[in-house]
């Protein structure tokens, strides 16, 4: 298909085949490029990739991969994440992208093969319900039985997927619809019938929400990836109204990057595995403003003895957040973005606002807080200590600009949230929501796939870099320089913690027996392997690592005993905290019966 | 909040499209809130809008969730709660089969009269009844016919709609 057919007028005459339709609506979404994986089911669609050069398509190992590629194809430009797959086996593969995309509202287009049309419900081969299947992990799904439907219905699907609070759509296309031949309707003659997202606050709320701010003495911020979502610009506004209120900000593990956490204003994440600071803070504030999070369990621990004293904003553009865990005083439903506009010139028309000497005792409580020093940790001996492995990771690639980080799931992830500072949004991919082990490796794939000359580095763990380490291949393929940052404990780490902390340390199946040799793997995939076996070794394998123009495993030998802390076990409060071996104060908490059945 | 489980009768205004139903039923038992009651038909076929109402129960705020969960799916026009949006008239239709003779079968007669049931089936041996009501209403006409011959029942589960000129 050539450009110029783009440029047709929107209701063209002529006919098109569903496949070219399909590749000439992502054309016109600005999709420039797919992650997918042939098949028989959608055939016609290679077909019409191959005859084309406005898109480009990356070939994963398994589909799973394609769609946390694209994860970290949109979590790092903004744009929709775009994957084609093939019917059954395809489509289920790629399911738990799909349910990691919607815990974590990222838009993703998933165009799937179906069966045709008739063979429908025969169980015909590679048939399986797929829009029954992804119903309950997709923000919205479609089955395409109309040819005339089909490029309305792929225009759609990206408006769904970006506005209000984005997600993943599946398409799925039967294959006599992909050869069919129907009209083209262009993008800008789609609209939605009924799906119509509110992006601007209530003003009346807003007042109200500055008032508080205007009266408050011991004020935090709490925000989340909402912020990332809303885009670059709403990461400017917060940064504005934090400085110019004044008020300490802490973040959730999807929030990193939209305020520098160089700042001092900046409290650290806070949480499950946040720093006493802003644990504290969050619960002994009397105005909180919580700017596009969720009040997740991992934040907020025992309901009932979260924030007790506080009054409490919430902005969010999703209605259903409002109020789901934690009741609040003063819901905005909006865009992050929109919101703080409004809220920055209603907070400058404010006659009152808190001063320096008002909020004077509230910082000083912080203080002694920070002075807690709870993240510390004592590298000694030639045992290398995880947090420090990504002490010298941030410090050898802090001159470079354009470094992008993503992680598996587990410890070495709070370890990188803790240890690792993001100074701007969009350059931290995790799995948050979900907590999808085997997520960071093609998560960084499609970050570089993306900025091809940035440092993108995975810090993974052993036992999850296992789970799509397929993608190696790819990344191989396709000459993305990702690099793979294993903290090897030899262990599931956190499960490890876990059953140290709550099951009488019966290490039950978390042992990591039989690991690959790391080294040996890349150079099996054409990629190069390092390690660092001691302390002395570190730094000269993250110099190399970084300096290696091609992908990189880097096996680091960590203590394996390691724990993450500070940490608020599950069924505490949040401001009930276990320290690690450094700490100088006592626990505040203790672990309960009642937290061992909660997740 | 209080922690009092209420019950309340939500309407929704949804596209009549493939899966829709699939969706506001997977989200009840996905996020395990309770469904008493749920009627689905077209109410619209030029507009191709359909309209579901369902009867569940739950604390406040759970109530409010269920509206906001609702709200957010991508075919839905309109939820209202008719039991907060002012006076509603609620209905249910239920057709009921009782089998007996003798004074069993005049009695079954005689109740259905009063309830203004109306006969729609009759042989020899049993009659179907046909009644509309509230739900309270058919559940004490179907006790009444327990022990005079029930056989069976079939229930729409409830349709409501607001009182007055307006529209939800």
């Amino acid at each position: 298909m050539s450009r110029d057919r783009t440029e047709d007028k929107p209701h063209d005459e002529q006919r098109h085949s569903g496949a070219e339709i399909i590749i000439r609506a992502l054309a016109d979404q600005g999709v420039e490029v797919v992650f997918g994986y042939p098949g028989g089911a959608v055939l016609p669609i290679y077909d019409a990739l191959f005859q084309q050069n406005n898109i480009r398509h990356v070939l994963v190992r398994q589909e799973g991969g394609a769609v946390h590629a694209a994860e970290g194809y949109a979590r790092s430009t903004g744009r929709p994440g775009v994957v084609l797959v093939t019917s059954g086996p395809g489509a289920t593969n790629a399911v738990t992208g799909l349910a990691d995309a919607l815990m974590d509202s990222i838009p993703i287009v998933c165009l799937t093969g179906q069966v045709a049309t008739h063979m429908i419900g025969n169980d015909a081969f590679q048939e399986c319900d797929t829009s029954g299947i992804t119903r309950p992990c997709t923000k919205h799904n479609y089955l395409v039985k109309d040819p005339e439907r089909l490029a309305v219905t792929l225009h759609e699907a990206f408006y769904v997927a970006t506005n209000g609070r984005p997600g993943p759509v599946v398409i799925d296309l039967p294959k006599d619809i992909q050869v069919a031949e129907a009209p083209y309707v262009a993008p800008e003659n789609v609209e939605h019938r009924t799906y119509r997202p509110r992006v601007r606050g209530d003003y009346a709320a807003i007042q109200e929400a500055v008032s508080l701010m205007a009266h408050a003495r011991k004020p935090v911020f709490y925000t989340g990836g909402g912020v990332i979502n809303s885009g670059p610009e709403a990461s400017q506004l917060l940064r504005e109204l934090v400085r110019k209120s004044g008020f300490p900000i802490t973040s959730t593990l999807m929030g990193l990057g939209a305020y520098p956490a160089s700042d001092r204003q900046f409290l650290g994440m806070l949480g499950m595995h946040g720093t006493y600071e802003a644990n504290m803070a969050m619960h002994d504030c009397d105005v909180m403003i919580c700017v596009g999070a969720r009040f997740d369990d991992r934040v907020t621990g025992r309901l009932d003895a979260f924030s007790p004293g506080s009054k409490k904003i919430h902005i969010d553009i999703d209605p259903s957040s409002i109020n789901k865990n934690v009741a609040v005083d003063v819901p905005i439903v909006g865009d992050v973005a929109h919101v703080l506009r409004e809220m920055i010139e209603a907070y400058d028309a404010s006659p009152v606002k808190p001063s320096a000497e008002d909020l004077a005792p509230w910082w000083a409580d912080i203080a002694r807080w920070r002075s807690r020093n709870c993240l510390a940790f004592e590298q000694k001996g030639d045992v290398i200590k995880p947090q420090y492995a990504l002490k010298r990771l941030q410090e050898l690639t802090r001159e470079r600009g354009d470094v992008y980080f993503t992680t598996e799931v587990g410890q070495h992830q709070m370890w990188a949230a803790q240890f690792l500072e993001f100074e701007e949004p969009n350059h931290w991919m995790t799995s948050g929501g979900l907590g999808t082990m085997g997520y960071g490796l093609p998560a960084a794939m499609g970050v570089q796939v993306a900025h091809p000359d940035a440092l993108v580095i995975d810090v993974a763990g052993e036992a999850s870099t296992m789970m799509n380490i397929q993608e190696m291949s790819t990344l191989l393929q396709y000459r993305l320089p990702v690099k793979v940052f294993i903290l090897n404990n030899r262990y599931m780490g956190m499960v490890r913690q876990w059953q140290e902390l709550l099951h009488g340390g019966r290490y039950s199946e978390s042992y990591m027996d039989s690991l690959p040799d790391f080294v040996k793997l890349a150079e099996a995939f054409g990629a190069v392997g390092l390690r660092a076996e001691k302390l002395g070794d570190l730094d000269d394998v993250i110099r190399e690592m970084i300096e290696t123009p091609k992908a990189v495993i880097a096996d680091i030998a960590i203590d394996m005993k390691e724990n993450v802390y500070p940490m608020v076990p599950s069924g505490a409060a949040h401001n009930e905290m276990i320290f690690g071996p450094e700490d100088k104060g006592e626990s505040t908490a203790t672990v309960t019966d009642e937290g061992m059945a909660l997740v | 909040m209080s922690e009092k489980i209420e019950k309340h009768t939500i309407s929704i205004v949804v596209d009549n499209e493939a899966g829709v139903l699939a969706r506001v039923i997977g989200l009840f038992s996905g996020r395990g809130y309770n469904i008493e009651s749920l009627t689905v038909a077209e109410t619209d076929r030029e507009r191709n809008i359909s309209r579901i109402t369902i009867v569940t129960s739950g604390t406040p705020m759970v109530i409010e969730q269920i509206k906001a969960q609702l709200g957010r799916l991508v075919p839905v026009h309109r939820v209202g709660d008719l039991t907060v949006e002012g006076p509603h008239v609620e209905r249910e239709l239920a057709l009921v089969k009782v089998a007996g003779t003798g004074e069993a079968r005049v009695e079954s007669l005689r109740i259905a009269d009063i309830f203004r049931a109306r006969v729609v089936d009759s042989t020899e041996r049993s009659f179907i009844f046909e009644l509309t009501g509230s739900t309270s209403k058919l559940d004490a006409f179907i006790n009444l016919m327990r022990p005079l011959g029930l056989v069976e029942v079939s229930r729409t589960g409830v349709v409501a709609i607001s009182r007055g000129p307006e529209p939800m």
